[in-house]
Parts: C-alpha cells; structure tokens; sequence
C-alpha cells in the first residue's frame, strides 16, 4: 500500500521527522479558509494521487498569493495523473533551503535486507544520479554507523552529520515499527539553520502486515471493486481496456495478459482467483468482472490437473443464466471432463477451446468485428 | 554477488542415495495437516509417493489422519521419524513461529506454502534458517516436485513427467503450465522448483541452481520468471561470473502489465526499470538465453537449443 505524500508525512511527525507546515483542502473554499488563518504565503499546491511524477504533469504549482492559488487551484484539482485523481490537495509552506538530498530505506529484494541509498542530488529521479551511494543493513549492522558511513561517503560533514544520522536513524524507526517496504524522502533539505525537514514524503507499507497494524488501516483505500474481489480472496487491477482476465494464478493471468496484448487486445482487469476452482470461485469472479462496465468481453485461462472443468461450466452457464454477465467469454480450461464442460456451454456465450492462444485470438477478433460495425 | 555456497545438495535431501534403503522415501512432516489445505494436500503427496510420517497440530496429539500420526509439537513428530523435511501449510500469520519451531529441532528443508506472509517474518525465518545450515523453499510457492518420485507442494501430478530438464518458476501455475508443455513434447522433469511470488524467497534462482548442483553436461535449465525485483538479472550476472553455460531457455510474465501495481503476487510489481521484463530480457539476451514469448513456445525453443 502506497501511503499518499500527507499521509507520510503524518507518520514522519510521529517518529521526530521535520515537514514543512501544510494543510490539507478539498476544495476552494477550505484553501481560501487555510490561507488567511493557518499558512503563510509562499505556499506550493501539491496534488495527492498515489503515483509519481507530479512536477512533470504540472501537478504541483508554487503560488506566492491568493490570485495564484484562485487560477491554480481548481486545475490541479482536476488533473488526473495516470488515470489516478487528486484525493485533495496538500497546501504547503515554502521554506528556505541551502542544500538538497535524496534519502531512502528500501527492500533490497536480492541481499534480501533493507538498504540506505543517499545522492547529494535531491529532487531528481534517483535511477539517474550519479552521485548516489548505497549500503545494505544487515540485523546485525546499528542504523547510526551506517548512516555516519554513508554521510562521509556523500560528504555529509560536522554538525550536519549529527543532523542527518537522527535523521536517517528516524527513518528507519519508522520503516521497522510500521513495517514498511520503502521509506524515501525526496528530497530532505537542509536548513540555513542547520535542521533536516522532508520536503516529499514516498511510503509503501507491505500489505501482509497490516494485520499488525490496526492503526495504518485508516489509510487503506480500495474501490467497491477491489473490496468486493479482496472478501472474496482475490487480486484484481483495473485496467483501460475492454478485455477482462481472469484465471488461476497470478504468472498464468499475467502471461495471458501478455497475449491478449500481444494479439492486439487492451485489457480492462486483471482478476488471479487463486489455485482452487470450483463452480461458485469462478461465479464470484464473474460477479467482480459483471461491475467493471467497460468489459466487453472475457477471457478465461485456467489451468490445473484437480481442476473439475465441468463445475467450472456450471458456474460460467449460472452467471449467464442469472443475467450476471451478457458478454461474450472466451475460455480455456485444462482439466477433467472437459468434454461434458463444452456440452454444458454449448447454447451459450462461453467458448471452450483447447489452447488459450484460440480463446484470444476469437476473443480479441470479437470485439474488432464489434467496433467494426459501431464504425459503419 | 554474493552467493551462500555452502554444502547443500538439495536432490540428496529430497531423495537420498541410491542403495540406502530409504532412497526416494525420505520422511516429511506436515505442519497444518488438519487444516482444510493441508489435509487435501497431505492426501495427495501420499498419492504420489511422498512418504508422510507425522503432522503437526498443537492441541490434537495422538490423534491420525489418514493412518499419519499427529502430534503437538515439532520436537516430538521429529524424535519420532527422524525428518528433515517439513512442509508448511499454517495460515501466515502463524508462519514464523511454526518455521522457528522446525528450525529449532532440526529441520533441514522447510516447504513454505503460505501466500500473504509479512516480508518481516520472511527475513527473519531466511537469517535464522542460514544459521542453521537450513532452506526454506517459498513462502507463497507451490513447492517442489521430483517428478515419478515424490512432491512437496500443492502442484497436481498430472503436467510433471520424469524426466532431465531442471524447471525453476517464480509462479505456481505458469509451473503446471510450463511443465505440461516440456512434457507434451517430449521434455520430462528432473526436478521443478517453485521460487515463490514473494518480494522476499528463501531460495532465489542463484542458490536454487546452486542446490540443484548442475554439472557442465547438465540437462535443459527452463526459468520462469515475472516482472518485479531483479532475481533474473542477479541470476544472469551469476551465470556470467561463474562461467555457467548450461542450456537454458527463459520466460517472463507480465511485460505488458502496467508500472507500480501489484499484479496478483506480492513481488510481481515494477517500480521505474527496476523489476521490469525489458529489463531481464536485456539480461538474458546477453547471455545469448532464448526467452520465449509464451509458455507453449519453451519447449520450442529447447528444441533450437538442442539441434
């Protein structure tokens, strides 16, 4: 779960780490309240949408005064970024600064430990820098030593050394107690006075441990969808297209992504109901499927040796008959009584065929054919 | 690189040597066998050949399932049968305990079936089964299956056919999916080996292939990979560092997913280049590995391979 740039730093005053004063609004008229009693001018209007890239889409936008923020306001409000819309706007003071860093904890997935990457340049996309030092932390290693090292590598000196090591030491409290995958500050600013404030804030909690953490589930944010598909014990993502995907296992679902893209298709969900199949999994998945309105049509690719493909049928012929789903689906299931499953389907909308690159070839010529006749 | 090479033949743990009166019957215990997973599971292992000798169940000791005694603690299903082998089945919440506990009495291999385990709980069951001179194969795997011998896991029987191509997979059921296709055309399995979907797996491709112990003259490797993080890449760099120049053909899932969403597995997620198929195809290109655009064209391709 990626926590949004106010919602992280929220937890960065909770484990001692500075941020610049900022307030959220919703809307016009809370900016306008925010600006005459609370914040102070210069301010920046940061778009909160759970993806990167916000400077480049014109996302955040300084205002040195109320005429700015007036003609600002409602266009960033409204500007989606990667199909992700604002959650609010975070209204922050601008602070004077002499000297930028790119600060993180990450999960060093191959050293399988977490690790420290600092660059003298902050505010820049870090695959790029080249001035960028990195260490692992091993259980044994203390956070302080590495962060002293790592200072002196980035040269880092006298009593801003101190300032940083609390605050890389912070961090790291942070990303431990909450359990985070990755903790990065982007960039930390250094102050004339000497302190370290988070000027952005990127945190990403690992979902598996939020049973721990009754408290960071206020933070959870899922569409009706993806509720509905996670009761039932499933991974969905909504897509653009108009294709939808499902099967069992999330490589199997995947690799059919690739195919249907491969074959000219645009998937619209991705739907990984999990190793079992059984006539009421593959209903609940069409129930998931039938809510996203932009699908018009489906592929199923399941594959499994105890998989009983005629039950699986039931359940796709229910979903038709209970006027579930009216689309066409396009299915391939490898299993036992395969036969009896194509008997089931036959006067119905769901095509059974042996190998899944015939599914989508008839599925992804189905909707050409459509939007050849939309056309004329 | 940093490789843990340490003395761990995995095909003798699972198998033992020929002529030794327990070869192929290699005790396995099972933590979780009453639980609605395990018991189904525990069935099928014993359909194939996998020589179950005890569950593990806190609270219904001396109780059997199917003729397998269960027991309440590991330190008494172990002094009882003597296994090094457990394979886990225990909700994920409960997954650190129940892999300290075998690590604790003993156990040398660990078959972590559970999806959701908490990536802290992962690396602490990783560092302390490296202290102990023990794997653990997943979480979140579907297990290992020596096809015609014996399984581990929760793969059906019915894709795997013996044989000597060696199959590592990051999915489960692009595993089945793999295997079906190799022994449709004639390619049977010595030996398959489910990574897991997770960020963090107690066996990477590097000590996966390390364990296996492949000679020069070693049969067809078949990786299936995924998008996120960059095991494939480590597991290039591995094979160029040490000369490793086996025949080896690759597939990855996900090249068309989009970046920063979590595509069904924990760890199958690209943030920027990092984790991203472009990546490991560059990879494996520059070893000269064939990667094959589908599932059903691996085997194809070790067909070039070969000729």
């Amino acid at each position: 779960m990626r926590l949004l740039e106010y919602q992280g730093k929220e937890l960065f005053k909770e484990f001692g780490i500075s941020t610049p004063k900022s307030r959220m609004a919703f809307s016009i008229e809370e900016a306008r309240s925010l600006l005459k009693n609370e914040l102070k001018f210069p301010i920046v209007l940061k778009s909160q949408v759970p993806v990167g890239g916000r400077g480049k889409a014109g996302a955040i936008k300084k205002c040195r005064n109320i005429t700015d923020v007036e003609s600002n306001f409602t266009e960033v409000m409204n500007k989606k970024i990667e199909g992700e819309s604002p959650r609010g706007l975070l209204l922050e003071e601008v602070i004077e600064i002499s000297k930028e860093w790119y600060v993180s904890l990450f999960l060093n997935r191959s050293a399988r430990c977490f690790s420290l990457i600092v660059s003298a340049a902050g505010g820049i996309e870090i695959e790029s820098a080249k001035n960028r030092f990195i260490l692992d932390i091993t259980s044994s290693d203390d956070i302080g030593d590495i962060a002293a090292r790592i200072a002196g590598m980035a040269g880092i000196d006298g009593e801003d050394r101190k300032n940083f090591v609390e605050f890389v030491q912070n961090l790291y409290r942070l990303l431990c107690e909450k359990e985070a995958e990755l903790v990065e500050v982007n960039p930390a600013a250094l102050l004339v006075n000497g302190s370290i404030v988070a000027l952005d804030s990127k945190v990403i909690l690992d979902d598996n441990s939020l049973f721990r953490h009754p408290e960071l589930t206020m933070y959870e944010e899922a569409t009706e969808l993806e509720s509905l598909a996670k009761k039932n014990g499933f991974s969905f993502v909504r897509l653009q297209g108009n294709i939808a995907i499902i099967g069992n296992g999330a490589g199997l679902v995947m690799s059919t992504l690739d195919m249907v893209s491969d074959a000219g298709g645009d998937a619209g969900a991705f739907l990984d109901f999990g190793g079992s199949a059984t006539s009421e999994t593959i209903y609940q998945a069409l129930t998931v499927i039938s809510r996203v309105k932009t699908i018009q049509t489906i592929v199923v690719n399941l594959f499994g040796g105890i998989v009983r493909t005629d039950l699986v049928a039931q359940g796709i012929l229910k979903a038709y008959v209970n006027n579930l789903i009216t689309v066409p689906l396009f299915a391939r299931i490898s299993g036992a009584e395969s036969l009896k499953a194509k008997e089931i389907l036959e006067d119905s909308k769901a095509h059974l065929f042996d190998r899944i690159e015939d599914a989508i070839q008839s599925a992804v010529q189905g909707i050409k054919s459509q939007e050849g006749k939309a056309i004329l | 690189m940093t490789s843990q090479t340490y003395d761990y033949d995995l095909m003798k743990i699972l198998v033992g040597n020929i002529g030794d009166p327990d070869y192929a019957r290699q005790p396995v215990i099972v933590q979780g066998m009453t639980g609605s997973f395990g018991s189904v599971h525990t069935k099928l292992m014993r359909e194939y050949g996998t020589n179950i000798v005890a569950g593990v169940t806190p609270g219904k000791g001396g109780q059997f399932f199917e003729e397998v005694p269960i027991f309440n603690s590991v330190s008494e299903a172990i002094s009882n049968t003597n296994a090094k082998i457990s394979i886990v089945f225990v909700p994920a919440s409960h997954f650190l305990n129940a892999a300290m506990e075998s690590l604790e009495n003993g156990i040398k291999l660990i078959v972590a079936i559970p999806e959701h385990v908490p990536i802290k709980d992962s690396m602490k069951v990783i560092e302390y089964a490296k202290e102990r001179g023990a794997r653990i194969i997943g979480p979140n795997t579907p297990g290992i299956i020596v096809p015609g011998t014996m399984k581990l896991g929760i793969m059906p029987a019915v894709p795997f056919t013996p044989g000597k191509t060696i199959v590592f997979s990051r999915s489960g059921t692009l595993m089945y999916e793999v295997a079906f296709n190799l022994s449709r055309n004639g390619y049977g399995q010595k030996i398959c080996l489910g990574i897991g979907g997770d960020p963090i797996n107690g066996t990477n491709l590097i000590e996966a292939i390390e364990m296996v112990r492949i000679s020069e003259n070693s049969d067809p490797i078949v990786i299936v990979g995924e998008i996120g993080g960059d095991a494939e890449e480590k597991f290039v760099s591995y094979l160029e560092a040490n000369g490793i120049s086996n025949r080896m053909v690759a597939y990855i899932a996900g090249r068309s997913a989009p970046k920063e969403k979590k595509m069904g597995h924990a760890g199958a997620i690209v943030y920027g280049k990092y984790g991203s198929a472009e990546s490991k195809f560059e990879s494996f290109a520059r070893l000269g590995i064939p990667v094959a655009k589908t599932p059903a064209e691996l085997p194809l391709l070790l067909r070039i391979k070969t000729n």
